[in-house]
């Protein structure tokens, strides 16, 4: 909020304007002390950690860029790329599994159909940890239900693995995508399809040209949603690949909280600024994205 | 979490729950009053239970704080839960054991954040480098338990900051019924037959059994204290040959039949053995014969306890014959355990049952320790991904 006083040379007209607007800010105010105390701090905290050293013997704290360097390099690094390589890969499956499993549920006509659906899909969607690992171990794990009855260990079968693990992510990325896009999905007015085709249009044609392009900005959104859940999964992986498959939670979580590597704890914070990063990289190729494929909506 | 608070701090310690409530960290210090003998001397200071003006004055004024921080304590980790029953029981002090799953660098956490808090923990059960290194950061009060010169000269601080509990050695669980012959070496674990078998309880870079794990498959491979490598190239292979498993071990993957053969301290092993008979598990353990190592645990007092008689009581208790037995009854190998034998004090029927070794254990220094950690920090990854 500013303070300062009102020049004399200022037109009186600005700061009635002023007075006008300072309800708004107001209003806003409580969201913002909000934000900075449950984001602003321990973000500061984290920006602070990660670019300084304790001195073990004497307590003292010199600011340094070893932790960032550090978590950018050997194991880290792979850690942070596989989580990266990961979560990009289950994301784009979650989407394109989940839109026409969403589409299918909105044009279908039963209510109760579509209930069922969306219902099942909010709890899968928070289905995680180790008891969804548990789940998958007793399924489809080495001596899994399915694994022996189905005889699946001659295939070559091995659930963990990278692959395994995108499975395991599948399983509540996908009722994550359906929640997401369903909204979108049923502002697609059945006008629009009957113009298109009454204009000669195939239903390929009605897709590339209408339904996805006004989908877009929501199968975006969908994607980055996506990402950061399976790029923020943490106890699934623990308990199902341990550190058979290299993922950056899993690094940060040994660095902050074991029983072996001592003084690691600010190494772990740069390693989660390294996520933040990411993360602002990802916004920052969605953002631009969303809003050309949004400008056409508004014509 | 609910937290008990002593009376004659309820006002104090409500005042910390709300303080913390408003996310500001300034607890109330605790009443040092009740732990003042009459000649003024201080329990958070007494450095021996005769220097506090023996055992009566001490048991009076941990009675007087009528409560114990414990933290990072599973009931069912080396006999624990009959450790705490039997202290309650006792001395009519209650404890409250906070987040009974936590790790070293957990216990650490909550005593450098909550310094001069009602609720910091009283004791610690720390890994061996996490011990030393609280004790470097001047976080521990230097304590000399009665029996405190029958502990082995190698397994104490000098300034008794920190002194060796319980420990184990690095053991192979094997479900009999599942695998027809139980390996019972490292060697053994590389066969075909244990294909998708053999698992840890964790990652090496977090987990206190799994490090020890590598570093026996080390020297079951011509590695030593100074070279860990061979223990990965071990695992390396093991992962290759399709034998190793990445699940974390845990009793319900052991019930499932997900993971036969688990690598783990011999105490947890053991005592799973007794956890399953119930359940028709055949839960066989041995120490392997060709890599033999073992570890302890430390037991070390906050220097800022809350309780600070208390605190010192209870390690009375765990160096009497009383707790170091009931150690023992978990399958732990306690740190008096060679001083006991010699006195006749050992529970012979608890000894008859630990899992069989040769020789006395020896232990890495910490230098070798923390550059082997660094080793596995750096090529756990590695060797077991893909």
């Amino acid at each position: 909020m500013t303070t300062a006083l009102p020049r004399a040379d200022v037109a009186p007209v600005a700061s009635a304007k002023r007075r006008r607007r300072a309800p708004g800010w107001l209003a806003v105010v409580p969201l913002l002390v909000f934000v900075a105390i449950a984001f602003g701090l321990p973000a500061v905290a984290i920006v602070n950690g990660a670019f300084s050293v304790d001195d073990a013997t004497t307590g003292a704290t010199t600011y340094t860029g070893a932790n960032m360097t550090a978590s950018l390099q050997g194991p880290y690094l792979t850690a942070l790329l596989g989580s990266v390589k990961l979560s990009a890969i289950s994301a784009a499956l979650g989407a394109l599994l989940g839109l026409p499993l969403a589409q299918a549920v909105v044009s279908s006509r039963s209510r109760w159909l579509r209930e069922a659906v969306l219902t099942a899909s909010g709890v899968l969607a928070n289905f995680g940890g180790v008891p969804l690992a548990f789940a998958f171990v007793a399924t489809l794990g080495n001596a899994g239900v399915l694994t022996v009855h189905l005889g699946l260990k001659d295939t070559g079968w091995d659930l963990y693995s990278f692959w395994g693990l995108i499975l395991v992510y599948l399983y509540f990325l996908i009722p994550l995508m359906v929640l997401t896009i369903t909204p979108a999905l049923d502002g697609l007015r059945s006008q629009w399809r009957e113009a298109a085709l009454n204009n000669g249009a195939t239903g390929v044609q009605y897709w590339r040209h209408v339904a996805l392009p006004v989908l877009a900005p929501s199968l975006l959104g969908g994607l980055v949603l996506l990402f950061g859940s399976a790029f923020a999964a943490y106890a699934t992986a623990a308990a199902m690949v341990g550190s058979a498959v290299p993922l950056v939670t899993l690094q940060i979580a040994d660095a902050l909280s074991g029983n072996v590597l001592v003084g690691q704890e600010n190494v772990a914070l740069a390693l989660s600024l390294d996520m933040v990063l990411v993360a602002g990289l990802v916004m920052a190729v969605y953002l631009p994205l969303q809003r050309r494929s949004a400008r056409w909506l508004d014509a | 979490m609910t937290v008990s608070l002593p009376r004659n701090a309820v006002l104090g310690g409500s005042l910390a729950v709300v303080a913390a409530l408003a996310l500001s960290a300034c607890g109330a210090a605790p009443d040092k009053a009740s732990t003042t003998t009459k000649d003024g001397k201080s329990a958070a200071t007494a450095t021996s239970a005769a220097d506090f003006g023996g055992m009566d004055a001490l048991v009076k004024a941990a009675k007087k704080e009528g409560t114990l921080h414990i933290i990072a304590v599973p009931r069912d980790w080396a006999n624990y839960g009959a450790l705490i029953d039997g202290f309650q029981k006792k001395y009519g002090i209650k404890i409250n054991d906070e987040s009974p799953d936590g790790s070293s660098q957990d216990e650490i956490n909550a005593v450098t954040t909550r310094k001069g808090q009602d609720r910091t923990p009283d004791v610690l059960d720390l890994g061996s480098s996490f011990a030393l290194s609280a004790a470097q950061q001047g976080l521990l009060a230097p304590y000399k338990v009665a029996s405190y010169t029958d502990i082995p000269e190698a397994q104490k601080d000098p300034q008794a900051r920190w002194f060796n509990d319980y420990g184990g050695y690095v053991s192979i669980g094997c479900d009999a019924k599942r695998v027809k012959q139980c390996p019972t070496s490292f060697k053994d674990l590389l066969k075909p037959q244990y294909k998708g078998q053999v698992a840890l309880n964790g990652n090496p870079a977090k987990s206190g059994s799994a490090f020890g794990g590598v570093y026996a498959a080390a020297l079951a491979n011509g590695g030593s204290f100074d070279n860990i490598q061979p223990g990965l190239d071990f695992f390396a292979k093991l992962k290759k040959n399709g034998n190793y498993t990445p699940v974390e071990s845990t009793p319900a993957t052991v019930e499932k039949g997900e993971t036969p053969i688990s690598i783990d301290w011999d105490y947890l092993n053991a005592g799973y053995a007794d956890e399953f008979k119930s359940k028709g598990l055949d839960w066989k353990v041995v120490i392997p014969s060709d890599g033999q190592y073992a570890q302890y645990y430390s037991q070390a007092i906050n220097k800022d306890a809350p309780h600070p008689a208390a605190a010192r009581l209870w390690q009375e208790y765990l160096y009497s014959t009383e707790g170091q037995n009931l150690w023992l009854k978990g399958y732990a190998r306690p740190a008096l355990m060679a001083a006991m034998e010699k006195a006749g004090t050992l529970d012979k029927t608890a000894a008859a049952k630990l899992p069989k070794v040769t020789g006395t254990p020896s232990f890495p220094t910490e230098d070798q320790q923390s550059k082997a950690k660094t080793v596995i920090a750096q090529g756990w990854g590695k060797a077991v991904s893909g």
